[in-house]
């Protein structure tokens, strides 16, 4: 089926309606989540009691608002710091994978690449338990032979972090790879016979280049490790990320508030898609208006 | 220095990098997940190795049944998606024009920036007892009492096809939209219906799309926690929860293992079985979708 090639009225309405309903079946779930952060009842459901704000600002129980519910605010806090160094490292690894796997021919390259992809295939329970296991033989083995305690390859953020950053890498790694590959060479070539040195060609020529694939892997990176719930799950210590916490009231059965949470996090991921969509236009290229 | 000296050590700092990471947070740790695998306990402190964790599982209908559930349950959303999403990425890329295209395009992104926790969410508030659909269906008349929609294998397979069809898509509207128009236009004139052209041009031209989009989406229902354990209650059972349970509830690490290396066995071994029937490799599909 084809724009140019003719079809019978009753086909192509058949086939809008169903591309309606997929959209719809899309929205819904995220339209009621968001809906109900403003209905004036204890609970996450119908009937509908009238439009209130309380789910965000009021500061008593029973309905505790999201700005003045500790717990909340303390796992929104830990995530961002938790994103933040994920962000980091996966940023580091995967500019440095890019020029390795896009620059240099080397004896098992094809090994190493499937390797580099493998964190992708592998489910993010098992990226979590494996760490887990990893980081507690060498505790076992370091306290066993030298009698020290290191708490940080124990559950908890330092690990979160580990266990995030090793799938996240792979994504950086394809996204600024796939922009590095585009790069048109004779131009460092042309800074270096101006008599520019390595450094100043990849500070200068290199890296403004790969800028925009830079801020969108990064905030990609930083999306994925906020929300990531499987990974974090086996590695979290004391301190909860906003993930871990809500799920935790998602069990029990939660007070709007976790929608008041869901719609904060939208109206977040709505912000960074926004600045990522900005960021990928290219600016070389001549604007269309 | 010498320019090949400069080179050879510009590639030794691009390496570490790589290795480092891959090796100390990929590979080792599954190494050692295995080794933990196959370690049994004999009494408090003495272990042995040997396949008896395995053995266990096996042995124990339960386990067995799981993940044979798992596994159907996954292979079913996996088609399932697919079914949903190739009317509609072929609209996308194919039928819809300009702005229309780049805005059903980036809707089909949306849940892809919120959290898989707030799109369970979602689900629930429509699902359950006290529900969207179910207080829709009572104001309509078409029930008399209250209706659960939630906590059953339905609801789990509505919540993973959910989660996943953003994966599907993207992959599949990138492989159509580089469908040259005039061959399926040649195979119209050629005298075919639109069955023939779908299954003779349309679908082998998207092949790469589609397996890279099963891929995806097997692994990540096979790998999901929140979706079964949340849309389908304390009832269902889902392997990842088998998982949770080993290591988190009873502690018993060795067991985990042994069920971390099965799923991780399972996943792998469809993931190979998909790309040898399709004659992919993972490098042509997962990197470029």
């Amino acid at each position: 089926m084809l724009p140019t090639i003719p079809q019978s009225a009753l086909v192509r309405l058949t086939y809008r309606g169903y591309v309606a309903l997929f959209f719809i079946y899309l929205i819904a779930p995220l339209l009621v989540a968001a809906t109900f952060a403003f209905n004036d009842s204890l609970f996450p459901s119908l009937p509908w009691n009238g439009l209130t704000f309380d789910w965000f600002f009021n500061s008593t129980q029973p309905k505790l608002g999201l700005f003045h519910d500790p717990n909340i605010m303390r796992g929104i806090r830990t995530s961002f710091v938790v994103a933040v160094f994920t962000t980091t490292l996966s940023l580091l690894v995967g500019t440095t994978n890019a020029f390795l796997f896009e620059r240099y021919q080397f004896p098992l390259k094809e090994l190493c690449y499937v390797l580099m992809l493998m964190p992708l295939v592998i489910p993010g329970v098992i990226l979590g338990i494996s760490m887990l296991v990893f980081s507690s033989t060498i505790a076992n083995g370091l306290e066993d032979s030298f009698g020290f305690e290191i708490e940080a390859l124990r559950p908890g953020l330092f690990l979160v972090v580990l266990g995030q950053f090793s799938f996240i890498a792979t994504i950086a790694t394809l996204v600024i790879s796939a922009r590095l590959r585009k790069f048109d060479r004779t131009l460092e070539e042309a800074a270096y016979n101006l008599g520019g040195s390595r450094f100043d060609v990849l500070r200068t020529i290199t890296l403004p280049y790969l800028k925009p694939a830079l801020i969108g892997s990064g905030l990609i990176a930083f999306l994925i490790s906020f929300e990531n719930f499987n990974t974090t799950l086996m590695l979290v210590g004391s301190d909860s990320p906003l993930t871990i916490t809500m799920y935790d009231r998602m069990k029990e059965g939660s007070t709007p508030v976790l929608n008041a949470t869901s719609l904060f996090l939208m109206i977040g991921s709505g912000i960074l898609a926004f600045i990522a969509v900005l960021a990928q236009r290219d600016k070389s290229k001549p604007a269309e208006d | 220095m010498s320019q090949k000296d400069a080179r050879r050590l510009t590639f030794l700092l691009l390496l570490s990098p790589f290795l480092l990471w891959i090796l100390l947070l990929v590979v080792i740790p599954h190494i050692d997940m295995f080794m933990l695998s196959v370690r049994e306990k004999i009494e408090p402190r003495v272990y042995e190795t040997g396949l008896g964790n395995y053995i266990e599982v096996f042995s124990e209908p339960v386990y067995v049944h799981t993940l044979f559930r798992t596994a159907v349950m996954s292979v079913a959303a996996t088609a399932l998606t697919l079914l949903l999403a190739f009317p509609v990425s072929y609209y996308i890329a194919k039928l819809a024009r300009g702005r229309l295209k780049s805005a059903l395009f980036l809707m089909c992104l949306l849940p892809f920036w919120v959290s898989e926790l707030v799109r369970v969410f979602g689900w629930m508030i429509l699902l359950r007892e006290t529900g969207v659909i179910s207080s829709f269906l009572q104001w309509a008349g078409l029930v008399s009492g209250p209706v659960e929609f939630l906590y059953n294998d339905a609801a789990v397979m509505v919540g993973l096809v959910y989660t996943s069809m953003l994966f599907m898509v993207v992959p599949l509207v990138s492989t159509l939209d580089s469908l040259d128009e005039s061959l399926v236009e040649a195979g119209y004139d050629l005298g075919g219906g639109g069955f023939a052209v779908l299954r003779e041009i349309v679908i082998p031209h998207a092949m790469p799309g589609i397996v890279a989009g099963c891929i995806i989406v097997f692994m990540l229902s096979l790998g999901n926690y929140l979706t079964p354990i949340l849309l389908g209650g304390k009832s269902s059972l889902w392997f990842t929860g088998h998982i949770y349970s080993q290591f988190i509830t009873r502690f018993n690490w060795e067991f985990g293992a042994a069920f971390g290396f099965i799923l991780l066995a399972t996943s792998s071994l469809l993931v190979w079985l998909a790309l040898r029937l399709s004659g992919q490799t993972l490098a042509s599909t997962i990197a470029k979708s």
